[in-house]
């Protein structure tokens, strides 16, 4: 031990329970950013993980796993834009009850899978480079999905910020009205939207049952869809805050823990609610200061879109 | 009506169908019919979980087997303790449960507020201390399988490190790590146990984050007092033993898993259930150990020598016939003052209030 090798196995754990949330926040970043609001993040996640969890059983095949969790998020995704963009119905109702609906969808799906293990998703290993000192392994050991989400984040900040097509998105999300009049159909980009954060959700359920604990047990998101959201709020709609805040929110739990099994006397409850005290003192620090809720918020989020009026 | 209003009322349709009968799959069982005999499970977790809750919804199976047709059995899941598992509790009583099994420790005073409402009901509360005149308690003395596996987990560990991942700081808890403790330190006095406390009693991701954690700072031994497998995947993942939680989860660490602590309530259940129907139930409290069968371990690992499957069999034995008392003088607490004389036990009071760590325990045991 040369005094730093500990932190090492730090970094590696925080990476496997930040990956998850970066998914899950990416997604619902872009969904937020069109001006819907989808509370249903924790439904869609079980869903993609009890979904990546049976194909990778039946098939084998992980890279068909992965796709089938996009594809179930995004399905479930599709139900809550039936009921919010074409039937209207309240968004933050519509979201609780899918949701709900996840919990017990894939929890039915996956029963008779409960108790099987799965090998996890091989690491990739780059001849010469993760047997490099300390980066190695970093940043050149990790699972295909933690590179993945680094792309996507990356991308969907391009996207976002240096597109025409992001910043149709963007006005979609902060002045429905005026993106109408203009041509634009809002409908249909939400329901876009809307798709690729189940799917980035799909994939971040995905990462849980093949990567984090390569099982399938019911509820096993265990509230992370929730924290997602809270990252949002957090990362003041900004996709790099967004990695910022899923790493630390990550980090405060990983070292937490490694400070219990040190010895120190670290009181644990008051560590496990940090993200949340976090999520909250953000709210109340933009909300004292309009400008920068007004800069990065989407202003029609969670209102409904009538094309008539 | 065109295309696109007939196919959004049809999936919207499809959907609204789909909650509606698989939402009824939440509350399983049975339609209201006064004159069956209706019992009632409550669960923390999923039973799903592989561990604890699973364990628990063998036992209400356990009854459905015996009394077949006779009985109606109910049974939610993923109750979060606390204010919600009134609500639930209530609503069983209300439907004309004629015996409830709440089965975690923090559904101890939602219960007894229940009970007080209902007095023809009969409460069964899991691990908890408090009871009234239809409110019996029930727990397993989990700690006696848990001196065994200290035992085995003395002989094997190589770094002498245990790592303990603890849900909640309760007494049921502390007196498994405290046991572990005593009995690993019996074979080998230089071990030290680490525990990690994640405040939770499931959350497969934060479970194996704690055993990262813990085979990090050099455990070679990850024990848990949480209900998922992670913990189990996570040792055989890193090469270093484990010891399963409430069932044998041995296919998720075929090669890390010693052997596992399961729970067995169906003799419990059966014989609750049985006095309850036939009008011969009073308020007890059980506390049932390897002896009347309610602790089993899961079969050891081929791994493990013989002298150590030996070792811990003789000590299984010892503890069922009453001749070792896990608990037994002398022993010292954490901060080296003497808890037990020798020639004398902790009783089983102190045991069900025990709020300190023994000596060999790293850390400060969170109030």
């Amino acid at each position: 031990m040369t005094g730093y090798e500990w932190i090492i196995p730090v970094i590696l754990t925080v990476i496997t329970a930040a990956t998850p949330l970066v998914f899950a926040g990416i997604g619902e970043l872009v969904t937020e950013k069109s001006g819907v609001l989808n509370l249903g993040i924790e439904g869609m996640m079980l869903v993609g993980a009890v979904t990546a969890f049976v194909t990778a059983t039946v098939t084998g095949n992980y890279f068909l796993a992965v796709i089938a969790a996009a594809g179930a998020g995004a399905f479930m995704a599709f139900l809550f834009g039936i009921l919010t963009l074409s039937l209207m119905a309240n968004q933050v109702a519509t979201g609780l009850a899918l949701t709900l609906f996840g919990v017990g969808i894939s929890a039915l799906i996956g029963q008779d899978f409960v108790g099987q293990p799965v090998q996890a998703i091989p690491k990739v290993d780059i001849a010469g480079l993760s047997d490099l000192p300390v980066v190695g392994q970093i940043l050149f050991g990790q699972d295909p999905l933690v590179y993945l989400s680094f792309i996507m984040a990356i991308g969907v900040s391009w996207f976002l910020y240096k597109t025409k097509a992001g910043l149709i998105l963007r006005a979609v999300g902060d002045s429905h009205d005026s993106a109408h009049s203009i041509g634009y159909s809002v409908v249909t980009i939400r329901y876009l939207a809307v798709m690729f954060g189940g799917a980035m959700s799909g994939i971040g359920g995905a990462y849980l049952s093949l990567i984090y604990t390569p099982m399938w047990a019911e509820n096993m998101t265990s509230g992370r869809g929730w924290i997602a959201l809270a990252l949002i709020v957090f990362a003041t709609w900004k996709p790099s805050l967004v990695i910022v805040g899923a790493y630390m929110f990550g980090g405060i739990t990983i070292l937490q823990l490694h400070a219990q099994a040190a010895g120190f006397d670290v009181p644990s409850q008051i560590l496990s609610m940090l993200p949340y005290v976090a999520t909250i003192v953000v709210l109340v620090i933009i909300s004292k200061d309009e400008s920068r809720i007004r800069k990065h918020a989407p202003a029609c989020i969670g209102k409904i879109f009538h094309p008539a009026s | 009506m065109n295309f696109k209003t007939v196919a959004v009322l049809v999936g919207a349709a499809a959907i609204v169908g789909g909650i509606a009968y698989w939402g009824q799959d939440l509350l399983k069982g049975d339609v209201a019919s006064t004159d069956e005999n209706k019992i009632g499970f409550v669960y923390v977790g999923p039973i799903g979980d592989h561990g604890w809750s699973y364990r628990h919804d063998v036992g209400r199976l356990a009854v459905e087997k015996e009394f077949g047709s006779k009985v109606k059995t109910t049974y939610v899941e993923s109750v979060k303790e606390g204010p919600d598992s009134e609500r639930v509790i209530r609503q069983l009583a209300a439907d004309g449960h004629k015996i409830i099994f709440t089965t975690s420790f923090g559904f101890m005073n939602p219960t007894l507020k229940v009970a007080k409402q209902f007095p023809n009901v009969k409460f069964e509360h899991a691990t908890g201390y408090k009871r009234g005149d239809n409110v019996s308690t029930y727990s397993s003395r989990f700690y006696e399988g848990r001196y065994v596996i200290g035992k085995i987990a003395g002989k094997m560990t190589k770094t002498n490190i245990i790592g303990y991942v603890g849900s909640f700081p309760i007494p049921e808890v502390v007196r498994g790590i405290n046991a572990v403790a005593l009995a690993a330190r019996s074979v080998n006095p230089n071990i030290q146990i680490k525990v990690a406390w994640v405040n939770t009693w499931y959350d497969p991701g934060k479970e194996g984050d704690a055993a990262k954690a813990l085979i990090d700072q050099g455990a070679d031994i990850i024990m848990q007092h949480t209900d998922s497998p992670a913990p189990l995947q996570v040792a055989e993942s890193r090469g270093v033993w484990a010891v399963g939680q409430a069932s044998d989860m041995s296919q998720f660490a075929p090669k890390a898993q010693l052997t596992a602590i399961i729970d067995d309530w169906d003799g419990y259940y059966v014989a609750r259930a049985k006095a309850a129907l036939d009008g011969s139930w009073t308020s007890t409290d059980t506390w049932g150990g390897f002896k009347s069968g309610m602790v089993k371990l899961a079969p050891y690992n081929a791994a493990i020598p013989a002298d150590v499957v030996k070792l811990a069999k003789e000590t299984q034995a010892a503890i069922e016939n009453g001749s070792l008392k896990p608990f037994a003088g002398p022993f010292n607490k954490q901060d080296g003052t003497q808890a037990v004389a020798a020639g004398s036990e902790l009783e089983d009071g102190v045991l069900l209030g025990m709020d300190w760590y023994v000596e060999g325990i790293q850390g400060k045991l969170p109030k």
